[in-house]
């Protein structure tokens, strides 16, 4: 394995090399995009050629119509933009000032605060499931959206406020200075001036916190029954079940919730690389 | 008020060294008393306590929300957790409503019955140890397969940003359409990946129905799903490597393996083992792709610690909240522990983390 860097100077590879090294990637390009691309044809097969290798044989839109007008998928999807959506605004708006706190400040407690933050990344569903099942149970919120938003904010908090970190982290602490010296006080300063400058931080840790949710299949499973009040991981198993297997509904409708993610992840994917890597190393 | 602005920000910048030897010191004091986070803080005299609020009341305000929120959803629950492994609660004896008719519950403490149970059934040896074959193979090869690509995509050639994009995709797809995806192609009689054998005339293979290849498919899927997230967190790494050193040690005549081993490892380092303890963590506890792909199945082949729980309070009949909740402690445990040894390793090693 060779390491190049940057700074090495174009077209100094041997032609071997060369044509290895792009081997080897269109190899792996072609392992990441295919699965993505097959559901994707997939989806444009009328019912009878769902299960052929035919790349495009009479392609139609029939899995997209039945999908929107004879199954609940539109229910899914308004139950997953409701919870993912404001999990991520609650989330992000209760865990920015706890992030900005613990990466400005030494305060009694910050260890041991920042150890608890990680120590719930880590924290499986597996014990928190029952008893909020229960709870949940007990206050009457199975099957309620804003009862899966309660139960993803244990995930969406910590992951947030620590993430924030990272962010406030990257901006320098001269500016808190300043605005110290301009006589404001800490919760000035972090609303006036570091707040503004972390926004493309901010956008990251919501995106984060939105997809997160968005994909989060365990509670979701428990909690909502009912084809009418399941989310989009729930609902997508309705489709291939051990006693019906709808591909064409199944693909289409992965198409219909994969596209605006991917499509909202390339753009944010130049801010969520650097973000990550600023807190991967800061961590 | 200005002055302890000024204090916090001193601290901040880490530049006022007595400062921050005089807060660690109050750090220590009002951490043992209190359990450090909360209400009353600092009982040894009203005065302390009251410096230490003046000090630091701006901080402890800023993270109330999250400790209050934290605290409630879930420390009470997870109090509520390690108890309810303590008794013997199934879901016909928990309290419930039946219409209009509220049932109390019924369920009895019963100590540490249910560890012994679990512990001393062979299953649990069974999916602790495929669940460590899982962690292990997932993370190694995710690590290798992401290094490698990072090491070739950090290289300047045509197309470079093509094959980024082509790479990243997985990570952009929610992981749960992309297990569907998978289920699809793998599926025996009809999926793509054993017409193309068949093309080739191999016999098809039981991609998710034999536990051998099952076990196969799950490691394969959650790679395929990992791979992105640990080459662009290892392309971040390696472009804050500074060229320099490169250039210095072609000097030197160093052979290229010389410098990856000497120059990309240890540039690397911080990232990598923060990536790997989050990658551990995370397949440790991956259960969207064993769930949705296999669940669990052949017969009980691929469950993990994490699907069993859920197996334990949601499929099985009647549904055990008890057997739940004592996995879910074993695995915090597990995870714990291995968070700690993994700290004090890097610790060893001089690591400040």
């Amino acid at each position: 394995m060779t390491t190049a860097n940057t700074a090495r100077p174009r077209g100094s590879r041997s032609p071997l090399a060369s044509v290895g090294l792009h081997a080897t990637l269109v190899v792996a390009a072609v392992i990441a995009v295919f699965p993505v691309l097959w559901i994707l044809l997939t989806s444009l097969k009328p019912p009878q050629h769902a299960i052929t290798t035919d790349f495009v044989k009479e392609p139609t839109l029939g899995n997209y119509t039945y999908l929107l007008e004879s199954s609940h998928f539109l229910d899914w999807f308004l139950n997953s933009v409701l919870v993912a959506g404001v999990t991520t605004v609650l989330g992000v708006f209760i865990a920015a000032t706890t992030g900005y706190a613990v990466s400005r400040f030494k305060f009694p407690g910050m260890k041991p605060l920042m150890w608890t933050l990680l120590v719930t990344q880590m924290f499986p569903m597996a014990i928190l499931i029952v008893p909020l099942y229960n709870l949940m149970g007990d206050l009457g919120l199975l099957n309620q959206p804003i009862g899966l938003i309660i139960t993803y904010l244990t995930i969406a908090v910590p992951f947030c406020a620590w993430m924030m970190k990272g962010f406030f982290d990257a901006i320098p602490v001269e500016i808190d200075e300043s605005g110290r010296v301009d006589g404001l006080n800490p919760f000035g300063t972090f609303w006036r001036l570091i707040l503004p400058l972390a926004k493309p931080g901010l956008a990251v840790t919501g995106f984060y916190a939105f997809i997160t949710a968005w994909g989060e299949v365990a509670y979701a499973s428990a909690f909502m029954v009912g084809e009418e009040n399941l989310t989009l991981a729930g609902g997508l198993q309705t489709f291939v079940t051990q006693y019906t297997s709808n591909w064409g509904a199944m693909s289409a409708a992965s198409v219909l919730i994969a596209i605006p993610a991917a499509i909202f992840f390339v753009f944010a994917q130049r801010h969520l690389v650097a973000g990550m890597t600023a807190g991967a190393t800061k961590g | 008020m200005a002055a302890h602005t000024s204090q916090s920000v001193a601290k901040a910048a880490g530049d006022d060294v007595e400062n921050d030897v005089a807060a660690r010191g109050r750090s220590r004091r009002t951490d043992s008393d209190s359990g450090n986070r909360g209400g009353d803080r600092g009982g040894k005299g009203a005065s302390g306590f009251r410096r230490a609020v003046g000090t630091h009341w701006y901080a402890w305000a800023m993270v109330a929300p999250v400790v209050l929120v934290l605290g409630v959803i879930i420390g009470w629950p997870l109090v509520r957790g390690v108890y309810l492994s303590l008794t013997d609660a199934t879901e016909r004896n928990v309290s419930r409503t039946i219409g209009v008719r509220h049932i109390e519950a019924t369920y009895e403490f019963v100590g540490l019955d249910n560890y012994v149970s679990v512990l001393s059934d062979p299953v649990f040896l069974q999916r602790l140890v495929w669940t460590v074959v899982w962690t292990v193979a997932c993370v190694s090869i995710t690590f290798t397969l992401g290094l490698v690509l990072a090491n070739m995509l950090n290289r300047d050639f045509r197309g470079r940003a093509a094959y980024r994009m082509a790479l990243i995709l997985p990570w952009a797809v929610p992981g749960f359409v992309s297990v569907f995806a998978w289920r699809f192609l793998f599926n025996r009689d009809n999926g793509i990946l054993n017409k193309i054998l068949d093309g080739g005339g191999i016999a098809a293979i039981p991609w998710l129905d034999d536990p051998t290849w099952a076990k196969f498919s799950v490691v394969a899927v959650n790679v395929w799903l990992g791979v992105p997230f640990m080459m662009v967190a290892l392309l971040g790494g390696l472009q804050s490597i500074p060229g320099e050193l490169y250039e210095a040690a072609e000097m030197d005549g160093a052979s290229s393996w010389q410098r990856f081993r000497h120059i990309t490892l240890p540039g690397l380092r911080s990232v990598s083992m923060t990536v790997i303890l989050l990658s551990t963590i995370w397949t440790f506890n991956m259960f969207p792709v064993i769930f949705l792909l296999t669940r669990g199945g052949p017969g009980d082949s691929t469950e993990i610690l994490v699907t069993q729980a859920f197996r334990e309070a949601f499929i099985a009949s009647p549904r055990d909240f008890a057997a739940s909740a004592t996995w879910g402690v074993l695995i915090l445990l597990l995870l714990m522990i291995f968070a700690l040894v993994y700290r004090r390793s890097l610790r060893k090693q001089g690591e400040v983390w």
